[in-house]
Parts: C-alpha cells; structure tokens; sequence
C-alpha cells in the first residue's frame, strides 16, 4: 500500500466502537432475536424424520409446478413430475452422502435471511415506489451494499454479533436484501398508468390503490424479487460460514481449509441442489 | 336548467405556475408562456354551462386540452385556476374527504384504454367502485350483475377480463362506471381504440343506454363523426380554448371560424343536415279557395320559383299549384284556384327529416318539398337546389345564394 494520506479506515473503525460501546444493547436485542428465528426454523426442520421433508418438498414442487403449467394438459403433469422427481433423488442423495443434517440448517439460514431481507425490502421498496425523493437516496445505497465486496460485511458482523449464525444472517440479509427493495419499486411504478388512474377516479385512497391494484398487479416482479433475495441468500451462505454459520456452507469452507476436494464437492453439490429445488420453487409461484 | 358550471377554468402544467398566470393575464399566448416559463397551457380560461342529461361532447385534435379539461372535473388534474360546479357546488372547495366521496358517488370515468383489473373478473371490475365504497360482497355482486345485463355482458361476469374483446371490455368499463349509479359520466375518448365497425355499434348502444339512464355525460373525441352523432351539444377546442359551443347542427351550418370549417368540410352533410335548416321559413303561400291564379304566378315570378304551397286558413298544409297551370288559369278567367289544378297527396316531411332522406322524395316528383309540424302546419318550403348543395357539400354560403335565387346554382352546375 501506498502511503495514507486520508486515514478513512481509521475513522470507520472508532465509529464502530463507538457504536458498540453506546449502542452494544440495541445489537444484543437484534441478536436474540435473529438467534429466536434461526434456531426455530432449525428445530421445526430437524424435528421430523428425513423422508417427512422429503416426501412434503417432493409434493409442494409437484403441486405448484404441475399448477402453474396446467394438470389438465400432458405438459403440466409432466412438467410437475419432472421437477418432483429431481427434488425427491437430489434430496436423497445428500441424505445417503450423510449431510441431511448440515442441509437442513443451511434450509434454516437461507429462509431466515430471505424472510428478514423480505421483511425489510419489499416495505422499502413500496415508499421508493411512492416517492422519488425516497428513491433518491435509497438507489445509491443499494447500489453500495450490492457492489461492496460480500467479504467486507463479515468484520463488523463479527464485531457486533460475535461468531455463528447471527452475523452470518445479518452479512446474508444485506447482501440479499437489493433485489427485494429494487423489484418491488420497479414492479409498482411498472403498474399500467391508466389502471392507477381509473382507480383514483373511483375513489380509491392511496392505501386501497396499494393493496387493491398496485401490489397485486405487481406481484409477479416482486416474487421475481422474492426468488433472487433467496438466491443470493444461498449463494451467501458459503461466505457466511467464515463467521461460523453452519450447515453445507461449513462443510465447504472446511473442505478448502484442509484442501479436502472430495468434501468441498459433495458439500458444494448440496448447495446446488438446494438451489435448483429453492429456484424451481419460488418461479413456480411467479408463475401461477 | 345547467347541472355543471365550468367558469374560467385554467390548467397550466409546469413548476412556474404563477408566473405563467401573470403572462396569461396580461394577454399572452400559449407558445410565449411556454417559452418564459417553461409551463404548458392546457387549459385556457374555459367557460362551460352542460345541462342535466344532456351528452356533452368535448372535440378537438390531441394536444388540444381535452382530456386535461376532462380530468378537471374529477380533480385527476388540479386546476390552476377558475372552478366547476356541480349543481352550485365547487369541486375545488371540496377537501380531501369529499372528493373521495364525488369520486366515489357522483362522477365516474370510462378510459380509452379500459383501465380494468387483469387480475379479476368482469364482476369484480364492475363491482370495484361499490368495493372502495365498503359495500358488502353480496350487495355488491348484485348490483354489478344488474350492470353487466345493463351493457349487455350477461354470461361473461366470471370470465377475466384479459379474455374478452377490446368492445367488450369497455362495455365493461361502462359498466363499471355505472355501477356506482353516478349522476354524471366523464368518458375520455371511450371508443377510441376500438374497431371502426364495433365502434360503431358502442355508439348506438351508448344512445340507447341513455335514453335509460339519463346520465349527463362529457364524452372527449378527436373524430368529428362521433361528436356529431352522440352529442346534444358539441364543444370544439382548441389550444385550450373552446372556439365554438353548438348543437351539431349548428357547428355544421355555422361554423364560428375557419378552424371549425376545415373540421367541417370532409362531413357527409346530407346525414346530419335536416329540413329545418335548409327550408325558406314563412314561405309565400296561397290560400284554399281564396287566392286566384294571378295572385300566384305574380307571386311565383317574384320569388323565381315554379310552384306554391296551399294551405288553409288555419295554415295547414294542403298541396301545390305549378306555374303552368296557373298561366292556363289565368288565360281562363279563374278568380280562384279550383282543387282539381292543386297538386295533394305529394310526400312532406318534418323539419328533423335529414337532407339524404329526402333525396329520394324529390325522385317521385318535380315539387319543391312542404316542410310541416305534427298538425301537418305549414313550416316551410324545401327546394332541390338546397338539398343538392348540400350533398355536393358546397359552402354554406352558396347555399344561402340558392335560397335567394332560385336555381342559379343548377345553372352553374349544367354549364360547367
């Protein structure tokens, strides 16, 4: 490095202590909650014996994929049955590997990060729809946290959460978090002018236009978002396991740090199953 | 009696409003508005009296401020200035609670391009006014289907809208606006995007629909015919000024300036010009047994016509005399005409009778026409050269020197 003539790194960092220091009991409050969510999402996952999950995921994607292409027609039946079968094969075969346990956490992590980012996204995304000026400042910020290196997010993590599931949640939350605010913005302000207008011209208020045309009509582009927010929270989750985040993500991290290939593969196609089921499934819902 | 009261309505779009006023009070136009203030003149100091019931047509080429006036008077647009009032009530007065409820129960719109909710039913669209008023689901679903029979979509309330066709979702979209059962209906160019031939058939069916419903209704068209055909009254505007309120006819016939001829010129005048307008009021007439066959043919050379009408003493319509037989007449020392020389039983029509139809009455014979009242009084007197003219579309101008020379105008015709 050259030499610092500017020390941002410096201030950042007393900031950052400062916050500890003043603000360390509003962390802990974030902190249990986080704990609360995670370890119940675990708990309901590891409660029932493996094939119970299996055989609910395996008839969820066949319902919802079969739906959203029609049973009637030849398609949809096999269409459903296609993406059943995966599911089903995929999910027994990192069971038979011995990580179903590591996968079920990893299930825990990503739909407690995606429904903490949703949480907080898709309100965002509404006032960004509503207000330019809200609009304003909220694009840069996104636009920050989606270009700033996922590692960076992991140190004040660290400091504010300690190590484990916590701050690999809240690393996954703002990472994942943009795609839920950004289409939830463009699927509203996307809604056909003349609908809006015919709605206000019968009386609507701004909160019926909201729940009555806007977000129905923008449904679609927002569970597009929905679909991305758990995407990337997956994608995360491998990241996260630095901090000590559990589950595949842990296996793959250990797998580099002992150069075991065959562990970091079969931990790795975990993940992509996971991925495709997690994809397949939330599309089938942009699509019905 | 006028429901809606539009005074000196103004409507400037842009950030410099009040400096835009002030330019406008001091006389300037639209174009030097717009380049010192950056501000659009839609609206231009627009007065307007539209009675109850009555379909009042706003007309003019896009960018002319229609549709801007239009969404005035539900307070789509806000108004910069001046005020509308219904029934005395000024909608600009009306806060943010009344207007929700003008909104809701007094005026309703129908859009060009629909408007409707893809993600629900024909029922539920017509019902979605009823629902933002917090009518219960049962009630609601009733009166919607009620609507849906009113436009003629009965079978169709549970299809989505998506599957219909655009006449057909816009019968929707009527129905919707009726739903909520408002005095008045805003409908911004509503058939517009249609089909010319299911176009049409929207149009009649909207005239049918009113003699049921007696809705005063503002209906925006860039396309002449359709004002014609749908309005008790038309305004023209342009720039954001109205340049002529009138009744179809009279925008035909007496077109305020050269912008609304050049409108006027491509009409099929001969569907919408009527016997009223055309005939010689208080023609010279002959009376039964009372005037001789001098009288008339001094008459008949005076006017330059051929022929006379005979009427009785109560002025009611009785026949014609030519000129022909009255010289005959003449030469035989008749004081007064007798019956067997006047011409009766010849076709008459009513003063709302349309120039095309009587095209074909003047087939049957060589008379000029008796414009006659439900009592079969004599109204007027319609010759062939007028009615010519007017199927030719020649000037109105013309036409007025056909009514003061006769035939001149065949004359023309014949030579050239």
């Amino acid at each position: 490095m050259d030499k610092k003539l500017i020390d941002l790194g410096k201030y950042i960092e007393k900031g950052i202590d400062w916050l500890i220091d003043k603000a360390g009991f509003i962390f802990d409050g974030i902190s249990d909650g986080i704990e609360v969510i995670v370890t119940a999402f675990q708990d309901l996952l590891a409660a029932p014996p493996f094939w119970v999950i299996i055989v609910i995921l395996t008839g969820l994607m066949f319902y919802l994929n079969g739906r959203s292409y029609g049973f009637k027609t030849k398609e949809g039946i096999k269409k459903g049955l296609g993406i059943a079968s995966f599911t089903a094969i995929g999910l027994l075969l990192l069971w038979a590997m011995g990580y179903w346990r590591m996968t079920t956490q990893t299930m825990a992590l990503v739909i407690s990060a995606s429904i903490i980012a949703l949480l907080i996204g898709i309100p965002l995304g509404i006032w960004a729809s509503r207000s330019d000026r809200a609009e304003s400042v909220i694009r840069p910020i996104l636009d920050f946290m989606q270009t700033m290196p996922a590692f960076v997010y992991l140190i004040p993590a660290i400091l504010f959460f300690g190590v484990g599931n916590v701050p690999g949640i809240v690393a996954t939350v703002i990472f994942a978090l943009p795609p839920a605010v950004r289409l939830t913005n463009l699927g509203i302000r996307g809604v056909q002018e003349d609908v809006v207008e015919a709605s206000i011209a019968f009386g609507s208020t701004k909160r019926q236009l909201l729940y009555k045309v806007q977000i129905p009509l923008a449904m679609p582009t927002i569970l597009a978002g929905v679909n991305q927010v758990i995407m990337l929270s997956l994608s995360m989750v491998v990241i996260a396991s630095m901090v000590g985040a559990g589950g595949l993500g842990q296996a793959v991290y250990r797998g580099i740090l002992k150069a075991d290939v065959g562990l970091g593969f079969e931990a790795g196609l975990g993940i992509v199953i996971l991925a495709i089921i997690l994809d397949r499934l939330t599309q089938s819902l942009t699509k019905a | 009696m006028a429901q809606i009261e539009v005074k000196d309505l103004t409507l400037i779009f842009g950030k410099q409003k009040q400096q835009a006023l002030k330019l406008l009070e001091q006389g300037k136009g639209k174009d030097e508005i717009l380049a010192k203030t950056k501000c659009t003149l839609a609206v231009n100091q627009v007065n307007l009296e539209i009675k109850q019931g009555e379909i009042f047509v706003i007309m003019g080429l896009s960018g002319s401020g229609k549709s801007s006036l239009l969404r005035c008077f539900n307070r789509l647009n806000q108004p910069t200035r001046g005020g509308i009032y219904y029934s005395g009530d000024n909608i600009m007065d009306a806060n943010k609670d009344e207007l929700l409820k003008i909104r809701r129960n007094d005026v309703s719109m129908v859009f060009q391009h629909f408007g409707l909710l893809p993600h629900r039913t024909v029922a539920d669209n017509v019902a979605f006014g009823l629902e933002i008023q917090g009518v219960d689901k049962a009630e609601r679903r009733e009166t919607a289907l009620k609507t849906i029979k009113t436009v003629g979509l009965d079978g169709y309330e549970d299809m989505m809208t998506g599957e219909l066709s655009g006449g057909m979702q816009q019968r929707v979209g009527l129905a919707r606006a009726l739903a909520t059962d408002p005095e008045t209906l805003l409908m911004d160019e509503a058939f517009s995007a249609l089909d010319p031939l299911i176009r049409s058939n929207m149009q009649d069916e909207l005239l049918d629909l009113q003699e049921k419903v007696h809705k005063t209704i503002l209906f925006i068209t860039h396309d002449l015919d359709e004002a014609l055909k749908l309005g008790d009254r038309i305004a023209i505007m342009k720039d954001g000024k109205i340049v002529q309120v009138d009744t179809p006819e009279g925008i035909l016939s007496n077109p305020a300036d050269d912008y609304v001829k050049s409108f006027v010129e491509d009409v099929e005048h001969g569907k919408i010009i009527t016997a009223g307008t055309i005939m010689f009021k208080n023609p010279e007439r002959l009376r039964l047994k009372k005037s001789g066959p001098k009288t008339a043919l001094r008459q008949m050379r005076k006017f330059g016509v051929t022929s006379l009408p005979v009427v009785t003493d109560d002025n009611v319509f009785v026949g014609f005399v030519k000129d022909a037989d009255m010289a005959k007449l003449q030469d035989e020392d008749y004081d007064v005409i007798p019956d067997e020389h006047i011409y009766k039983g010849v076709n008459t029509v009513k003063p709302d009778t349309v120039v095309s139809d009587m095209l074909l009455l003047f087939l049957d014979n060589q008379l000029n026409l008796a414009v006659v009242d439900d009592d079969n009084k004599l109204l007027g007197v319609v010759v062939h050269s007028s009615v010519l003219a007017e199927m030719l579309g020649l000037e109105r101008d013309d036409v007025k020197k056909v009514k003061e020379s006769g035939l001149e105008i065949l004359e023309d015709l014949n030579n050239g």
